[in-house]
């Protein structure tokens, strides 16, 4: 059986025609994970799943099934889930079962997918290769010494090793496009305020967003239709109307304006990457479409900017665990500050309670001024750099990592990883959409191709990479012993 | 701008967070090493830029003040670590 090779697109046009049920597929698919030794997951919710596809194949045998009944996905495990443990890769929230739904949960649910499981990832998404879980590291299927990119690693790692056919992921700072280059798979991150972030464990708040990782870019599209949408319940989410995505994927993308940023091809950058991307680039340009070099100066700024940003709002959103009303206390207490302490210090890894301490510090009474505003001033004028790009290029295209991905345990220091972060972070800053999608391979490793929009561009970003994987089959290659 | 490890623990203190003596150096190294990426910061000029605290440029949406949640204490005290008499439960505050 070859299920799990198959995309969302087919997957449903399979049940559809009845060549599988939604029970086999996920039971086909919940044997792949159970046999998996990725470390993708950190619970499997097999009885869960299992009753869902049963209550799927009812629908499809009734004629009521929508375009994603009995679709099984992997669930990042930062959206709360009514029922089941939710634990954002920390000790701090074990145990931690919510008592309700998060919109994107809810919406999953009510198009009648199949959640299989709850994906591995970084402590509150703080991370750039799934090292930090609390749950263990996640290997990347394309070479188990490798990991998967961070902090949506396990969603990374399901949907490249055919263990899911789609999973949810969050972006913070790169944490869905940069775990997507890594493992060679599809990759959304939408504008801010497109997808509800109500339910989702806050990292940073202003800067969080939720999106798809799939194979291809016409799966993301079909999911983007029940994820996207406002909800009253998130007070950053934007009142809009959601376009169907698949609508225009087909159109042509002659006469697109690609701007190529500078500053992204500058050094730092591994050679086979940067040879890989304008390869890439070349492939759009042989299909109709203009490059032209643009600047985008204050890109260098984004790390300094996003490392104060970030974590002054962790330090406010993190605050409230704190051992009292949920998640893990601290045996026999002292007194309520010993629990406080105890609690949170037992509770966080080692690079959580980094980031919270730089934020505290950041954000206290004399620093403010230098470091919260400073960057927010900062952050304005990296918004203002992709503004005059966007008044002469469609589309910004550029690499996604300087590197493919590396050892585990290779780094030994945060600041080496967050440097790693050079090309991501500059577009959550501005709040702006973008994409990984397979783009080729260096030393046997994917690269992916990072497309960047102007706000409320998810339809154009998802149509030109459509017309990209038209052309190109990179999107479909898989790690050995994955295919059978 | 580097930190002292007075101000370190002034710090984690103020995060609620312990950290043990034999700790205090590393740690304080550590931040220090993240802060020496900010130093750039300072010599960016920002003269007349407005911060941008979000980046979509809107205010808050209000609406109706009207009840919209239900009483579920229940619910959430079942996962609390210690309840009693419906409150949630913490070592005693006062003596």
């Amino acid at each position: 059986m070859t299920m799990h090779k198959l995309t969302v697109a087919k997957l449903s046009k399979g049940l559809k025609n009845k060549e599988f049920s939604a029970l086999e597929l996920t039971e086909h698919f919940l044997t792949r994970i159970n046999q998996s030794d990725l470390n993708a997951f950190i619970t499997i919710t097999d009885d869960l799943a299992l009753a869902q596809a049963k209550a799927a194949d009812r629908k499809i045998a009734d004629g009521s099934a929508g375009a994603l009944t009995g679709i099984p996905y992997a669930h990042k495990d930062i959206f709360c889930t009514t029922g089941v443990k939710t634990s954002a890769g920390s000790k701090i929230l074990n145990p931690f079962i919510s008592p309700y739904n998060a919109t994107v949960s809810y919406k999953l649910n009510s198009a009648d997918m199949v959640m299989l499981g709850k994906a591995n990832m970084d402590e509150f998404a703080m991370g750039s290769s799934n090292e930090n879980s609390y749950y263990g590291p996640v290997k990347n299927p394309w070479d188990k010494g490798k990991v998967p990119g961070g902090s949506s690693g396990g969603s990374a790692a399901a949907v490249a090793g055919r263990l899911s056919p789609f999973a949810t992921g969050t972006d913070t700072g790169g944490s869905i496009r940069q775990p997507a280059s890594l493992c060679g798979i599809t990759g959304l991150k939408p504008t801010y305020g497109r997808v509800s972030r109500y339910g989702m464990i806050a990292y940073a708040s202003s800067l969080d967003q939720a999106g798809p990782l799939t194979q291809t870019a016409e799966d993301a599209a079909l999911v983007m239709n029940v994820m996207a949408g406002f909800d009253d319940k998130d007070s950053t989410s934007v009142d809009r109307e959601v376009p169907d995505y698949t609508q225009n994927l087909g159109n042509s993308i002659e006469g697109l304006k690609i701007g190529l940023p500078k500053e992204f091809f500058s050094e730092g950058l591994d050679g086979g990457v940067a040879e890989t991307v304008m390869a890439a680039v070349k492939e759009f340009e042989a299909m109709g479409a203009s490059v032209a070099e643009i600047s985008l100066p204050n890109s260098a700024h984004a790390i300094p900017t996003y490392y104060i940003v970030a974590p002054c709002e962790c330090s406010s959103n993190l605050s409230r665990l704190d051992g009292v009303r949920y998640g893990y206390r601290c045996e026999d207490p002292k007194d309520l500050e010993d629990l406080y302490l105890r609690s949170r210090s037992e509770g966080f890894g080692a690079e959580v309670k980094r980031r919270i301490m730089i934020g505290t510090y950041a954000l206290s009474a004399g620093y403010y001024d230098a470091y919260y505003l400073k960057a927010q001033k900062v952050r304005h004028l990296i918004s203002e750099d992709f503004k005059k790009a966007f008044r002469n290029v469609d589309v910004i295209m550029g690499p996604v990592s300087p590197t493919t991905a590396f050892d585990l345990g290779s780094f030994k220091d945060s600041v080496s990883m967050y440097l790693t972060d050079i090309y991501t972070l500059s577009l959550n800053l501005a709040g702006l959409p973008g994409m990984s999608i397979p783009a080729g391979f260096s030393n046997n490793m994917p690269v992916g191709l990072q497309l960047i929009g102007n706000y409320w561009s998810e339809e154009m970003l998802l149509n030109v990479s459509h017309q990209f994987q038209c052309q190109t089959d990179w999107h479909f290659q898989m790690p050995e012993g994955v295919g059978v | 701008m580097s930190l002292s490890e007075q101000q370190v623990k002034e710090i984690s203190y103020l995060a609620r967070l312990k950290v043990d003596e034999g700790e205090v150096a590393q740690t304080t190294a550590e931040l220090n090493n993240i802060l020496a990426l900010m130093a750039d910061l300072a010599k960016i000029d920002t003269e007349g830029v407005s911060p941008m605290a979000h980046p979509l440029n809107m205010s808050q949406r209000l609406r109706e003040d009207e009840v919209s949640e239900t009483d579920q204490f229940e619910v959430f005290q079942k996962i609390a670590p210690k309840t009693g008499k419906n409150h949630f439960l913490v070592p005693k505050v006062i003596e």
